[in-house]
């Protein structure tokens, strides 16, 4: 304790050390997990002040979607927080559904929960299991990144592709549960609760690891709300804010689960809180499984859904919509909508500016990492290098939606 | 915890602002109204202190384009929340494009920081009294604010592209 307190002792200012060190910590550090770049005057190991520099990986797409129809855009969306691209899909579908009046059956909303809090378990682990690997202990990421594998087979058991998902059409997904990918689903309910116990164990009430970000990076309720943070984040800080429950989209409000918030926001409590949501979205996903409806799989929308491949071949109409849709000849209505999603960090947002043309006439994208990055010069101020390092990775800053 | 119905946020903001907010409309559920640059910090400000509505959380800002509305090609957006009643609101204000200069948000909300530098990043809007106005994501020595509607996405000059036979 005595040796602690010498070293957060400042230097006086007589002394031929107080000099402060300009430290780059990134933009290609392996401990920053991604590329951003913090500047940051450091005083020994302390931190004095960071700037912190974004924008390495900036691709302009919400310019490039002034220049897109609406299907080409979920690609896009993808790339964003590309930890949990279902999300960021659905998201955008359920902003051009809002657009277009489309009403999505009940089978299709509940295969969407089901993706949606696949990717939200698979994000937080990231997440928490990255937060291990940043506090020295590897072996937790290495075992449930196997199980961050099942879900990335279910994805592609559901759409085709693992990580850039493209999940999902207008008005519902593309196919409908094949029973390998329901299996698959029941298969990863089965086992997933043994693994993420043994993961919870290892680290909940660790010595280790409870030293490490007990009280490292608070932040209080008033400044995260000031600074914009939402999801985890936000409600490790102690505000109960969830758009699942608050706005409730794609029949979230007809699953009965559990809103886990923490009491001083620091990064113990934000690694505690995507702890909980793990087992609420597996009591979500077992709800959603056990109700699942009959019906179809998407809604008749057929200027936006593509008709089956055979109707192609014998059918005017349809041949006349699948050329129409593909060559992207069709008009959206004029208006303006907002949507959000929980995303895995936060509330995902699509504002979406239609003049009645083809493709958006803007589209903004608030993305939860941009806005609560700021807070992070803030939080650092103060503390040792190494807990720096915790604080980023517990926040689950990811460069493709910081950087859009 | 009461919930606040469009029509009651509709009448609270009129008796609260009167002529200042217009143009009031309710696309897809969400109130819109516009406002005049001038106005949009004390609205916001009134709207953070009122003790009904409670709008303390700024969720999102943006900035937009029209190069056709002579007069008022820029303008921004701001959605706001209370999170207290569960209501949204939009607030846009709009103002030319010789003159693109707003009151900063950043007194009343930290996170109006980066949002305000993106904004002047791609539209080129000067917020007044803001503490760091730099570009944030593109490169410092741009000299254009690229999502002006005067720069078209791809390379106006491909001749192996042409654009009806994409359908764009």
């Amino acid at each position: 304790m005595e040796l602690a307190k010498q070293n957060t002792q400042i230097v006086t200012p007589d002394s031929y050390m107080q000099e402060l060190t300009t430290l780059n910590l990134g933009p290609t550090h392996p401990a920053t997990h991604g590329i951003f770049q913090n500047i940051l005057k450091m005083d020994g190991e302390k931190i004095v002040s960071g700037v912190p520099t974004i924008g390495y990986i900036h691709r302009a797409f919400e310019k490039i979607a002034e220049r897109r129809n609406f299907y080409q855009i979920t690609p896009l969306t993808d790339r964003m927080n590309y930890c949990s691209s279902p999300i960021n899909n659905m998201g955008w579908w359920m902003t051009v559904e809002k657009l277009l009046g489309v009403t999505v059956p009940k089978r299709a909303e509940y295969i969407r929960v089901i993706v949606m809090e696949l990717a939200r378990i698979a994000d937080h682990l990231i997440c928490n299991s990255i937060l291990g690997v940043d506090t020295g202990a590897f072996s937790g990421f290495l075992y449930v990144f196997q199980e961050r594998e099942k879900i990335y087979e279910i994805y592609e058991e559901i759409c085709g592709a693992r990580l850039t998902t493209n999940m999902g059409r207008v008005g519902g997904m593309e196919r409908d549960l094949s029973p390998v990918a329901i299996q698959k689903i029941r298969d990863f309910l089965r086992d997933f609760p043994k693994v993420m116990t043994e993961f919870e164990t290892m680290f909940n009430r660790n010595r280790i690891f409870v030293d490490r970000v007990e009280g490292v990076g608070p932040i209080t309720a008033e400044k995260a709300l000031n600074y914009g943070f939402t999801g985890p984040n936000l409600r490790a800080a102690g505000v109960d804010y969830d758009v699942r429950v608050m706005n409730p989209y794609s029949s979230y409000q007809d699953f009965d689960f559990e809103v886990p918030v923490g009491t001083k926001g620091d990064t113990y409590d934000r690694f505690m809180v995507r702890n909980e949501e793990i087992w609420q979205s597996l009591r979500i996903i077992q709800q959603a499984m056990d109700n699942l409806p009959e019906g179809p799989f998407h809604a008749d929308a057929p200027e936006f859904y593509l008709p089956p491949k055979q109707e192609v071949y014998r059918n005017m109409e349809a041949l006349i919509y699948h050329f129409k849709i593909v060559m992207g000849e069709i008009d959206a209505p004029a208006g303006e909508v907002y949507h959000s999603v929980e995303g895995g960090n936060g509330e995902l947002g699509f504002y979406l500016v239609s003049d009645g043309g083809r493709t958006p006439y803007r589209l903004h994208f608030r993305r939860p990492c941009f806005i609560y990055y700021q807070a992070y010069p803030e939080m650092v101020v103060g503390t040792q290098l190494s807990d720096a390092i915790v604080i980023l990775s517990s926040m689950n800053v990811i460069a493709g939606e910081l950087d859009a | 915890m009461a919930d606040i119905t469009n029509e009651q946020l509709i009448q609270r903001l009129q008796e609260k602002f009167g002529e200042q907010v217009f143009d009031i409309q309710e696309p897809y559920g969400l109130v819109t109204v516009t406002t005049t640059r001038e106005n949009i910090i004390p609205m916001l400000q009134a709207l953070y202190d009122d003790e009904v509505l409670q709008m303390q959380f700024l969720t999102t800002m943006c900035g937009m384009h029209f190069p056709d509305n002579k007069g008022q090609e820029l303008g921004v957006v701001y959605h706001v929340h209370s999170l207290q009643n569960n209501i949204r609101l939009r607030i846009k204000i709009f103002f030319p494009e010789d003159d693109a200069v707003v009151p900063t948000a950043t007194n009343l909300y930290l996170t109006a920081n980066w949002m305000e530098r993106e904004a002047w990043d791609f539209y080129g809007i000067r917020f007044e009294g803001h503490p760091n106005l730099i570009r944030i994501l593109n490169v410092e020595e741009m000299e254009v604010f690229p999502m002006r509607k005067e720069f078209p996405l791809e390379d106006q000059t491909r001749e192996d592209k042409i654009n009806t036979f994409f359908g764009r």
